[in-house]
């Protein structure tokens, strides 16, 4: 095993190789043309470039794959960001008459952010993540998942490492792509639990009924609660962070278990009787709905959104496969089937994929010359290339991606064919 | 009688443009009355989509009229927005009242035969005819920008709600017929599959209920504003809607068409900008909403950079406070705070050198070097003063955007501290800026009741030693304005050039509602163009 270490002063050497041998330009390509249903979706498709000395170069667009291919190779961004489809080409923006150019149409995108969550992980800070609140993305993934497939009715979404801190979400079905300002924002404020700043202490309040989409969501945090909030984060443990958690108690049961953690020092045993005060408030109270326990839990664990990526049509967002400049990681796509077992610190470098290049041939290269006749050479070289590299995995999870959305525009395809017929 | 009472505008020349032109033409051809079937036929229905432009022919004095008092109307419905629970009993009462003052109909109306005279003299038909016309004369006033657009759609909204949900459940199912309005419904076996999801989505709903009522299969994006607030149960991309909440949809419907309308009028709008008569009007009558305009810069320069800290503590209100305070101890923002007090500033008179100064000097003491402060927020500093981008200049927000608007979240300071902080934090940091504990018990007081801007008044008149701060708060640049006039007798910063004819100010716009005496009725005319103002006058 190959243990190279990323050094971010390497990049610009790392980059050329990475763009010209390793980076999927076909599969690229053929996601965001989609099938090629509507006219000039890629090439009206806006792309922008971080270069060197975070110079910022938006509103960059390519009218063929290999337009994209000479671009990215010439300029080897340190990031790429995906845009909007826009009424005119971008790189055209400033020829058209203003007002007229327009972002259309783009992915729902969902952000999450390990900083955001702060106020409630005791193991990092800031930028930092370790294996411990890893598991707050997993949760994430699961609820939103869940969610935008069962209660939205999405069916094609992809997962992606953000390279350092976190994840985001593309929903690429043709009716998210279509999705309004105000119901993208309707859509992320559905999946928004946690509410309030710096300057609200009691961040997630529920009512009576509890709606069948929360419920789902306690079901999911329910599961990681234990391990991850109690004993890897020690929720109940030091005296601080037992004083956050009572915080968000109202009096009584706070005085109640402050007395009662006087002598149970379990955290396990602690957040037990937190909940059966929390169950025996609720059957005594009149007032309706106490929550505070599953409150708690949602406060904890329940994903935080930055809803202002969701709701707008023209928000650029990181692309799946750039690197991650600080950190040297690929954005690859996340496999939802082993999602716990995912481990961001597991994902390949850019050094380490580059270095892999170098590495004596295994003996598959036969194998793919038979199937891959069809390619011209420089394509067929680089899945060769890739395939000798950590980065086939990732390749392979976003081919399997593309082939479902391309099997189900062949059904509605189809179907539509076969209504034109019954007329 | 003025002279122009005998100018006579035809609205139908106007709406050419709409799909309907082809009845325009026939009814013009008709010089008489509408007879008694008509106005039964146009206005059968106390609530309507206003699908038909109206065809006759107006005294320009009733136009004015007209458009001044669904303005009044429009603007009460904003205010009261922003104060009640729209569903509150108290935000029904006040929309009643306003209603009944301004001579429109309202549910009281929808019950009574349409020849029935009520209170303020006109007939239910007279008060159809003018909900109608002045619905029309506003979409002139309002269709030319993406701004005005938004907010007309915004206010006729929340009328529409009010009124439809004010309906006998009879005189929906009629609304519905009327404007052939049909939605599918669930099956019974559908129905008892889901019983408990919808039951647990909607307060509406309880066991005894789901078998009853009917609920209607929609797709999500048509129910969005039950779906935000997760007041409904969705599945595979539907939202199944009981039928309590059935406005949800056919409010869709209608926000559909006027914006859809708003377009098409937009378009035949040369018509009636080649009118001068009416040029002036419609703009005063667009200008009102957005109320005084803190970006028109009257004192770029008077503020220095090192009186800021000391302003803040003097004549911020405390949304800018808590910013300030936050940037001071931070030496960074996250975006909604930096647009939230960078256009503030702004506002109060800092130059573009200044806020670029300003902002560079805090960010560097962080994690920000000068080098990353140009590349990554320079840019945006100068978006906001129309530098850069799509050079529009940026205005200052107003309360209302504040506290509606971008909900802070986690690492975030912006918003209102009176709408978005927990209660107790604003109650001790009231505390430490010293005000009498009386004063914050009716601070909070007032924040429990979801009076956010009074809060923010009753802070102001503490804070100022005053028993009657004497405006309505409605915009943070006011309320430094406000202080700094009060400080310092107008000197500093000078007020009265920039907000002429002060002393209207509540006219238009506020709750509650304008007094009686104040009432004009659509006889009495006002003479002069320039009287508008004072009708117009936001605050
Ligand atoms: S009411 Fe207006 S001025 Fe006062 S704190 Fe809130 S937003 Fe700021």
């Amino acid at each position: 095993m190959l243990t190279t270490d990323y050094d971010p002063a390497c990049l610009p050497d790392l980059l050329p190789l990475y763009y010209r041998r390793l980076f999927p330009y076909s599969q690229y390509f053929r996601w965001l043309s989609y099938g090629g249903v509507s006219k000039n979706y890629f090439q009206n498709r806006e792309f922008s470039f971080t270069l060197k000395d975070d110079i910022y170069v938006r509103y960059q667009s390519f009218s063929t794959q290999s337009d994209l291919e000479k671009e990215m190779q010439k300029m080897n961004p340190y990031k790429i960001d995906i845009g909007a489809v826009y009424s005119h080409r971008p790189s055209q923006h400033n020829t058209v008459k203003s007002g007229t150019f327009q972002a259309l149409e783009k992915e729902l995108v969902f952000d999450i952010d390990m900083t955001d969550y702060d106020d409630v992980r005791s193991c990092c800070s800031a930028a930092d993540i370790c294996s411990k609140c890893w598991t707050l993305m997993t949760i994430a993934i699961r609820i939103l998942d869940r969610a935008l497939r069962e209660d939205f009715g999405f069916h094609h979404l992809l997962w992606v490492y953000s390279g350092r801190r976190g994840v985001h979400c593309w929903v690429c079905d043709e009716a998210a792509r279509k999705l309004s300002v105000a119901a993208r924002s309707a859509v992320a404020e559905y999946l928004s639990l946690v509410k309030g700043g710096e300057e609200t202490v009691k961040k997630v309040v529920l009512s009576d009924p509890i709606h069948p989409f929360i419920s789902q969501s306690l079901h999911v945090v329910e599961h990681y609660f234990p391990q991850y909030a109690l004993v890897e984060q020690d929720l109940l443990g030091s005296k601080a962070s037992v004083d956050k958690v009572l915080s968000l108690l109202p009096e009584d049961i706070l005085y109640e278990l402050l007395n009662t953690y006087q002598t149970e020092k379990n955290p396990v045993k602690r957040w037990e009787h937190l909940r059966s005060a929390a169950h025996q408030k609720r059957t005594t109270s009149k007032k309706g709905a106490q929550y505070f326990d599953k409150e708690i839990m949602l406060q904890y664990c329940y994903p935080r959104l930055d809803v202002n990526v969701s709701k707008g049509v023209n928000h650029l967002l990181k692309s799946p496969f750039s690197v991650h400049p600080k950190t040297g990681r690929i954005s690859v796509p996340i496999d939802l089937k082993n999602l716990d077992k995912f481990d961001p610190f597991e994902v390949p470098t850019i050094s380490l994929i580059c270095e892999e290049l170098d590495k004596p041939l295994a003996n598959e290269e036969e194998d793919i010359k038979d199937k891959e006749n069809e390619t011209e050479p420089g394509e067929r070289r680089r899945i060769r290339d890739y395939k000798q590299t950590s980065l086939a995995k990732y390749v392979k999870l976003f081919d399997h991606f593309l082939d479902a959305m391309g099997r189900s525009r062949k059904g509605e395809m189809l179907k539509k064919s076969d209504l034109q017929k019954e007329f | 009688m003025s002279p122009r009472d005998n100018t006579w505008l035809r609205l139908a020349r106007f709406f050419v443009g709409d799909r309907t032109g082809k009845i325009i033409m026939q009814f013009l051809g008709r010089k008489k009355k509408v007879t008694l079937n008509q106005q039964n036929e146009l206005y059968g229905h106390c609530l309507q989509f206003y699908c038909q432009p109206p065809l006759e022919n107006i005294s320009l004095n009733e136009f004015e009229g007209f458009a001044v008092d669904r303005l009044k109307l429009l603007k009460t419905v904003e205010n009261l927005g922003v104060s009640y629970v729209k569903t509150s009993e108290e935000y029904k009462t006040k929309l009643h009242t306003e209603f009944s003052n301004l001579g429109f109909p309202h549910k009281v109306g929808a019950d009574e035969s349409s020849s029935n005279k009520n209170q303020a003299g006109s007939t239910e038909y007279e008060k159809r005819r003018k909900d109608h016309i002045s619905h029309f004369i506003l979409r002139l006033a309002y269709c030319q920008t993406e701004d005005l657009r938004r907010w007309f759609i915004q206010q006729e909204m929340d009328l529409f709600r009010y009124r439809f949900s004010e309906l006998k459940s009879q005189y929906k199912t009629d609304f519905l017929h009327k404007n052939n309005l049909k939605y599918d419904t669930i099956s019974d076996e559908e129905k008892t599959n889901l019983k408990d999801q919808l039951i647990n989505s909607s307060f509406s709903v309880s066991g005894t209920t789901v078998a009853e009522q009917d609920f209607y299969k929609v797709p999500f994006q048509d129910a969005l504003d039950l779906v935000r607030t997760r007041k409904v149960f969705l599945k595979a991309g539907y939202a199944y809607i009981p039928h309590q909440d059935i406005v949800t949809i056919v409010l869709n419907d209608f926000r559909t068409r006027l914006s859809k309308a708003l377009a098409l009028t937009a378009r035949s709008l040369p018509a009636v900008q080649s009118d001068e008569r009416l040029q002036p009007l419609l703009n005063h009558l667009s200008h009102a909403y957005v109320g005084q305009d803190y970006s028109i810069q009257k004192n770029v320069g008077k503020v220095s950079l090192e009186q800021i800290d000391q302003l803040s503590a003097k004549s911020f209100p405390l949304c800018m406070r808590q910013l300030h305070k936050a940037l001071r101890e931070n030496h960074h923002l996250r975006h909604g705070g930096r647009m939230q007090y960078g256009l503030f500033l702004k506002g109060i008179g800092l130059t573009l050198d200044q806020a670029l100064q300003f902002w560079r000097s805090e960010f560097v003491k962080g994690k920000v070097d000068t080098d990353k402060f140009d590349k990554a927020y320079a840019y945006s500093i100068r978006h906001m003063f129309g530098k850069e981008g799509k050079r529009t200049d940026y205005t200052p927000y107003s309360c209302m955007k504040v506290i509606l608007s971008n909900p802070p979240s986690q690492g975030d300071y912006h918003g209102c501290p009176f709408r978005h902080s927990d209660p107790e934090l604003l109650k001790q940091k009231l505390q430490s800026y010293k005000l009498s504990p009386g004063g914050i018990v009716q601070i909070l007081d007032l924040v429990k009741g979801m009076h956010y801007q009074l809060a923010c008044q009753k802070y102001f008149e503490l804070t100022h030693n005053i028993d009657d701060a004497g405006f309505s708060l409605n915009h943070p640049n006011q309320y430094f304005i406000e202080s700094q006039k009060f400080l310092g007798g107008g000197k500093e910063v000078k007020k009265e050039a920039e907000i002429p004819q002060k002393g209207q100010e509540n006219t238009a716009s506020n709750v509650p509602s304008v007094p009686p005496s104040r009432q004009r009725t659509t006889t009495q005319a006002v003479d002069d163009m320039g009287d508008l103002d004072s009708y117009f006058l936001d605050e």
